[in-house]
């Protein structure tokens, strides 16, 4: 030790200093000295779409393994009966290359926290306006009981598909772009599941004859949501990952979700008087807008797969015969929703129509057959 | 949101839920656990619209910090000695942090608790914040300090090193398996409970002292998400000791998950906090001693202690063995030495220890130079190229190891190792905890119970055995190792660029065949096998091998 430092630490002894680490220049930066890879600043285990990678490639792309590309000891824990890690086989579509798929949205930390964070804060905002200017004074029972019973019975469905549908299947696919483009949409249903229920807490504390708990007994027995709820129940239970976010997301949204959302809510909102619900459903669609991009892009890579695309728009083509027309049918049921209305903006077939158009539009995209039900 | 609004939110919240009526979730990740349903409350109380509002103002500090970092060129002032500890701590902790997230289904799946759920899916999300984060700032190594090799070929490095491998079990066992045992006993109970103190806190409190804040930033961050995640863990615990069959089960897990835990974090993490700092302040606490403290105090005593009177038996006979090797078999040191006899084989850079380093290794655990102090004398005299090969392949009194076959970290502190047959192939394991959790823990039945559930040890377990007798230089360039002059290694024996004389390239590790040591041990004859095996356990400390033998 130099006799300096020696003189310092005893100094510092004396005075009773703390303990510290010491900074040391070590001009550890790049560029301070040139060697072989010294310039080799980008991650070169991956080739990226465009000519640099993106953030969004450089924190998702390999962070999950996989034994058909640089995995050398294969999976190190197994399933009782089956191999462990992420097998292809989960599903039955297949892909020449899994990890070509990219989400379209980009989805990172830093843009899953912006995102929502935008929407709850806007969703308050909207809140607090309608609060102050005491716009709720101005809807009528009718539109009350509207809200209570369905719009609460609608939350459920959101919270049972993110839950027990989208969770779940991130836990399956064979990359980790797909599983994370999955859990993001998992989040998207919860968060607006509960921006829905504590617009539901909202109105209770607002509106004198607004019963917060009504949703729970129109979801348990109402008959216009039961065919609905069976669909939403059944969904979960797919086991294969590919095919619940395919009918979920391709079928049971345009033809149920946004058919409810867009094609009824948002239409009797405004002649209701009520300028703050749509917002709030406004949300959920933004939601399903974004999480519809990865799913095109997602299963447009596989009806497009060089060596596979007949067997997945086979695949396809039979998971939209055996759901389309249960899907269809619950969507029908919920024909008496549109007549408790006071104002007639829209009738439902109009409604099913404008479901049935953005149906069959996604699946053109998809180079898939629009099945006879909503031809 | 204020408390009372958060409270009353969060009950509202729990109108989301519904029983099935026509269809149940599918089924698809089991347990031998039973549960009841029970009304366990998640005391933190978490509400989506709080939520992302709070990760996004957390995201923005530690952004901020990062530009800070460079713009104050940080990098001027960062010790490399442990930045390339961080190629490979940083190549594998994102993904433990995503099997995480992919866990989550695993218990929600398994616990019939709503309340519980909401919990999970929100650290599902939890989950992917901190493998991206944890991407980026590895990016930001990567872009901003002197030697990018290693940082650069990163995830591929995590999936083809032997290091990688021993790792990626602190994730894979998130996810596979007995649900219960996976995603709540292992994962949350014992992981996340326990070693994330010495993961997220400790390690990031020697990165400070050695110049590098951007770690603290990101991990303290991340910390600051696990006390909901350990909130979610206990609840889940209390509901499956409030059944009586599942007692069996939770005894079996935690002695499973403690020692796995403990075997694969403390040689990593006690590795880059002992052998990864510059800092050799006398008071500065060792790794052993924040072990004591984090470890043994704050979890052991204070937290699962107290659960023994719920009926939850303790390992604590497994919690005193992991300190005895700790602090009386040197396992953090044996593990480094392994990694630094290896480094032909990584994809980071190893500095060696000087004479500030000896003083305090022996301050801090006495008796250290005499069973490792010669060793690394050899290795800072063999750390240029000079005609002679790697030290691995040198004569340096130092045997190289043969591998556990549960935990993967080779069977170090030689009079514990366990020689078996098991699935007609002759394994080693470190310890007899190792030896029970392939033969006994992980089988379809554990003692007269059927555990259809439980998952199985797989996979090509001893890497060695991918390239047995294969020439090093072969195996580097299989590996990838190489850098972009096509022949210089990633990896080297000290911490030198000046001078590229001072490098090793693939020329000088040409002809050293890599045998499997347990290819080897498989070619023997019984009686060969146990000669050896009782030869070999004489060896140590330090890799040293059996005195006869030495002599011989």
């Amino acid at each position: 030790m130099a006799e300096d430092t020696k003189e310092d630490t005893q100094q510092q002894q004396k005075q009773g200093e703390r303990s510290v680490p010491r900074p040391q220049f070590t001009d550890a930066e790049a560029g301070a000295l040139t060697f072989p890879s010294s310039e080799s600043r980008s991650f070169n285990y991956f080739e990226p779409a465009k000519m640099r990678a993106t953030t969004y490639e450089d924190v998702t792309v390999d962070v999950q393994p996989d034994p058909s590309r640089h995995l050398t000891q294969g999976w190190i824990y197994g399933f009782a009966k089956g191999p462990g890690g992420y097998p292809a086989e989960w599903t039955e579509l297949k892909s020449s290359d899994w990890h070509v798929f990219l989400d379209p949205n980009e989805e990172w930390e830093r843009t899953i926290y912006r995102n929502n964070a935008n929407v709850v804060r806007q969703i308050q905002y909207n809140l607090d306006n309608a609060k102050s200017e005491k716009a709720f004074d101005r809807w009528n029972g009718a539109w009350v009981t509207f809200v209570e019973r369905h719009v609460g019975a609608w939350m459920h469905i959101e919270h049972g598909l993110g839950m027990h549908a989208f969770v779940r299947a991130q836990r399956d696919a064979p990359t980790n772009m797909i599983n994370n483009a999955i859990s993001v949409n998992g989040m998207h249903k919860l968060r607006f599941a509960q921006d829905l229920v504590l617009y539901n807490l909202e109105l209770d504390d607002q509106i004198e004859e607004f019963d917060g708990k009504a949703h729970q007994e129109i979801w348990d027995s109402g008959s216009e949501w039961q065919p609905v709820r069976e669909v939403v129940e059944n969904i979960t239970a797919i086991p294969d990952w590919a095919k619940v976010v395919f009918v979920a997301n391709v079928i049971f949204e345009p033809l149920v979700g946004e058919l409810f959302r867009s094609g009824l809510v948002m239409q009797l909102a405004a002649p209701h008087g009520d300028f703050v619900t749509p917002t709030i459903m406004g949300a959920g669609e933004a939601d399903y807008d974004r999480d519809l991009k990865y799913t095109r892009e997602l299963y447009s890579m596989l009806t497009g797969d060089e060596t596979h695309a007949d067997h997945n728009k086979a695949t396809l083509n039979e998971w939209l015969g055996e759901w389309t027309p249960r899907v269809l049918d619950a969507a029908r049921q919920l024909q008496p929703l549109w007549s408790q209305s006071e104002a007639k903006t829209v009738r439902f077939e109009d409604s099913l129509e404008q479901a049935r158009a953005r149906f069959a539009g996604i699946l053109d995209d998809l180079g898939l057959e629009t099945p006879q039900e909503v031809k | 949101m204020g408390r009372q609004s958060l409270k009353k939110s969060h009950e509202k919240i729990q109108e989301l839920s519904w029983d099935p009526q026509y269809a149940t979730p599918a089924d698809k990740y089991t347990t031998d656990y039973t549960f009841e349903k029970a009304p366990k409350k998640d005391p933190l109380k978490q509400v989506l619209r709080s939520y992302f509002p709070m990760e996004e103002e957390k995201d923005d500090r530690v952004y901020g910090a990062m530009d800070g970092a460079i713009r104050g060129n940080m990098f001027r002032q960062v010790q490399e000695r442990w930045m390339e500890w961080q190629k490979l701590f940083l190549s594998i902790i994102p993904f433990p942090e995503i099997s995480a997230a992919r866990a989550m289904p695993l218990a929600i799946g398994a616990v019939p608790n709503p309340e519980i759920h909401n919990g999970l899916a929100v650290q599902m999300i939890d989950e992917v914040r901190h493998s991206t984060i944890q991407m980026n700032l590895k990016r930001l190594y990567m872009n901003h300090y002197i030697d990018p090799a290693g940082f650069d070929l990163t995830e591929k490095g995590f999936s083809n090193c032997y290091a990688g491998t021993i790792g990626r079990q602190f994730g894979e066992a998130f996810i596979t398996g007995d649900a219960l045992t996976a995603a709540n006993i292992y994962l949350t109970i014992v992981a996340e409970t326990a070693f994330t103190n010495t993961l997220f806190v400790a390690m990031p409190s020697e990165a400070a002292a050695n110049g590098d804040y951007l770690l603290p930033t990101v991990f303290h961050s991340v910390q600051s998400d696990e006390s909901r995640h350990i909130s979610n863990g206990y609840s889940i615990l209390l509901m499956a000791l409030a059944n009586e069959d599942n007692r069996q089960l939770l005894e079996r897990d935690l002695r499973y998950a403690w020692w796995n835990n403990h075997a694969v974090v403390d040689a990593a993490i006690g590795t880059f906090i002992e052998y990864g700092t510059k800092d050799r302040r006398k008071d500065r606490p060792s790794y052993a001693e924040m072990w004591r403290r984090w470890i043994y105090d704050d979890y052991y005593r204070s937290y699962l202690a107290p659960l023994e009177k719920y009926g939850l038996v303790i390992p604590h006979d497994l919690v005193e063995e992991a300190w005895n090797r700790i602090w009386n078999k040197g396992y953090v040191h044996e593990v480094a030495q392994f990694f630094a006899t290896g480094w032909p084989a990584n994809y980071w850079r190893i500095d060696g220890m000087t004479d500030e380093d000896f003083e305090w290794f022996e301050h801090k655990y006495p008796g250290w130079y005499d069973k490792y102090g010669k060793w690394w004398e050899n290795y800072n005299r063999l750390r240029h190229p000079n005609g002679h090969g790697p030290i691995a392949f040198e004569d340096v009194d130092y045997q190289y190891p043969h591998r556990c076959w549960s935990c993967m970290v080779p069977c170090l502190i030689r009079e514990d190792t366990v020689m078996d047959e098991v699935d007609g192939q002759v394994r080693t394991y470190c310890s007899e905890t190792c030896h029970w959790t392939d033969a006994v823990a992980f089988r379809p039945t554990y003692q007269g119970r059927e555990t259809p559930s439980m998952g199985r040890l797989t996979g090509k377990r001893e890497w060695e055995t991918l390239y047995h007798n294969e020439d090093l230089a072969d195996i580097m360039t299989d590996l990838g190792y190489v850098r972009d002059d096509g022949k210089t290694l990633v990896p080297q024996p000290h911490l030198d660029l000046d001078d590229p004389k001072k490098l090793w390239t693939l020329d000088d590790v040409r002809g050293y065949p890599f045998p499997s040591p347990n290819v080897l041990l498989n070619e023997m004859s019984p009686d060969e096998r146990e000669a050896h095996m009782e030869e070999y356990r004489r060896g140590g400390p330090g890799g040293r091998p059996a005195k006869e033998t030495a002599d011989a």
